[in-house]
């Protein structure tokens, strides 16, 4: 039987991150589960409306989470780390305060009524694609990966209750599935710069180049990630890395979901990786 | 309804954001952690005890720095904390505050309050983030024209910029939010 989950694509999986997107979707074809997109989504806010605006931090993915739930939808998948974080956040937050949530049911004209479940990119390769994997596994993408986490995809911890803070493994072990050898380094966690990638892309340089620089070092021959703005910042922003770092680092930057749909006989156009600024030349 | 004996800035932190700054013992946990502390003025353990100090001078000079607006929510902190203090919520306040008292630092911090307007404007506008638009309104505002525009032609042959935004039907119910949280923000 073909299995149904709630969708929230978000705004950089329909633009700047379209590979991110297409991979994620082609995937879910492949394993036979069909993706229903939250009707009329907005922008969650991401990483600028909880700086100016707490509530408008709130009403905006309160407004996704009420429409999801108009269309029946009980579980969702949110593929963007940020968006996942933020609409995980809110749902507790409102959740846990009543007064809050009627605030914010007030400001959106929309009520909540049950919390629905928010699958990050993670959770749902672990529950919906590794026990399927052998069956479907047709390559082995056997080469030496640093899995990055990046800040959001583990945090907050209290509320996500989802592998370890530091030095996490659910991507490493999904790795391993997948023919991988991931490589051990201190940087799974540690922040690209995320949102001052526009503002202060000095700073993305130095962040971010760190990272990338780590990988290499380490011998890693593919840097893993589950997040659209850290594969923004360690792909598209690879100039100013390498700006930084004075050298030319040539690693490139696959998104999880890209190397499952290669090891499952995905096509490029498929995965989407002829999109990246750094060449993916793995096959 | 609210409680503020000394009338000060962490007593309103604490209001607003439940986060108690008397709990930091300053162990610099959280600084050490911290990846932009070293660009930082005041780094995150000492924006913890600028707020203890209930100062009004040092308030001031917290809702001034830089520090507040290099902060990127990245959350090691409170990983880190052994009080769990939620550093990320009191910057999130504290940006919001400098805001509205227009104190927020003229020179270094611009770029990154120009980048948060123009990104919710666009929301505002279509209840999407268009990247393209968002790019432009934000080179407008910032007059920071030198940065990123060599990279536009190979996100437009990658597929990477859409011509054109998408937008939500019920612009109105979008609208409507913003209108609201205007009224209702701090
Ligand atoms: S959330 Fe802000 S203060 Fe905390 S570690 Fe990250 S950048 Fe530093
Ligand atoms: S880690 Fe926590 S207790 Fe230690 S200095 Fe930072 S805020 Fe204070």
């Amino acid at each position: 039987m073909k299995k149904k989950l709630g969708f929230y694509p978000g705004c950089s999986l329909e633009g700047t991150s379209r590979e991110y997107s297409e991979s994620v979707i082609s995937l879910a074809k492949r394993f036979d589960i069909e993706l229903e997109a939250v009707p009329d989504w907005n922008c969650c806010g991401a990483s600028s409306a909880h700086n100016l605006n707490k509530i408008l931090s709130l009403a905006l993915p309160a407004r996704i989470l009420a429409q999801a739930e108009k269309a029946g939808i009980k579980e969702i998948l949110v593929p963007c780390a940020a968006c996942s974080n933020r609409l995980i956040t809110t749902q507790h937050e409102l959740f846990e305060e009543p007064e809050l949530k009627k605030e914010v049911e007030e400001t959106t004209g929309m009520s909540l009524s049950a919390p629905i479940r928010i699958l990050n990119v993670i959770q749902f390769i672990q529950e919906y694609i590794v026990p399927e994997l052998p069956n479907k596994k047709v390559n082995a993408f056997d080469k030496k990966v640093a899995c990055y986490y990046g800040c959001l995809l583990v945090r907050p911890h209290d509320i996500l209750q989802f592998d370890r803070l530091e030095d996490p493994q659910s991507m490493d072990e999904i790795m391993k599935t997948s023919g991988a050898e991931p490589i051990d380094w201190p940087f799974k966690t540690e922040c690209c710069g995320a949102g001052l990638s526009l503002s202060r892309s000095d700073l993305i340089g130095k962040l971010s180049g760190k990272i990338v620089n780590e990988a290499t070092e380490r011998g890693a021959e593919a840097i893993i990630v589950a997040c659209p703005m850290c594969h923004a910042n360690l792909d598209m922003r690879r100039p100013v890395i390498n700006k930084y770092m004075g050298k030319k680092l040539n690693i490139p930057v696959l998104y999880i979901t890209q190397v499952i749909g290669m090891v499952c006989g995905l096509s490029p156009k498929d995965t989407g990786i002829k999109r990246h600024l750094v060449k993916v030349n793995i096959n | 309804m609210s409680y503020r004996p000394n009338n000060s800035l962490s007593e309103e932190v604490l209001e607003h954001t439940k986060v108690n700054s008397a709990g930091c013992y300053q162990c610099g946990k959280c600084s050490a952690g911290c990846p932009l502390a070293e660009e930082m003025d005041y780094t995150s353990s000492m924006v913890m005890r600028m707020l203890q100090t209930e100062d009004k001078a040092i308030e001031k000079e917290l809702l001034k720095s830089q520090s507040i607006w290099l902060c990127s929510s990245c959350e090691m902190c409170i990983s880190r904390c052994p009080m769990s203090i939620d550093i990320p919520k009191v910057m999130d306040y504290l940006r919001q505050k400098s805001v509205k008292e227009g104190l927020q630092n003229k020179t270094a911090d611009k770029n990154i309050v120009a980048f948060h307007r123009s990104f919710l404007d666009m929301i505002q506008l279509t209840g999407r983030s268009y990247e393209p638009g968002m790019i432009m309104d934000y080179k407008l505002r910032s007059k920071d024209f030198f940065q990123d525009l060599t990279m536009a032609p190979k996100m437009f042959s990658r597929g990477k910029l859409p011509i054109f935004p998408e937008s939500v039907k019920n612009r109105k119910n979008i609208q409507d939010i913003f209108k609201k949280s205007k009224k209702e923000s701090i």
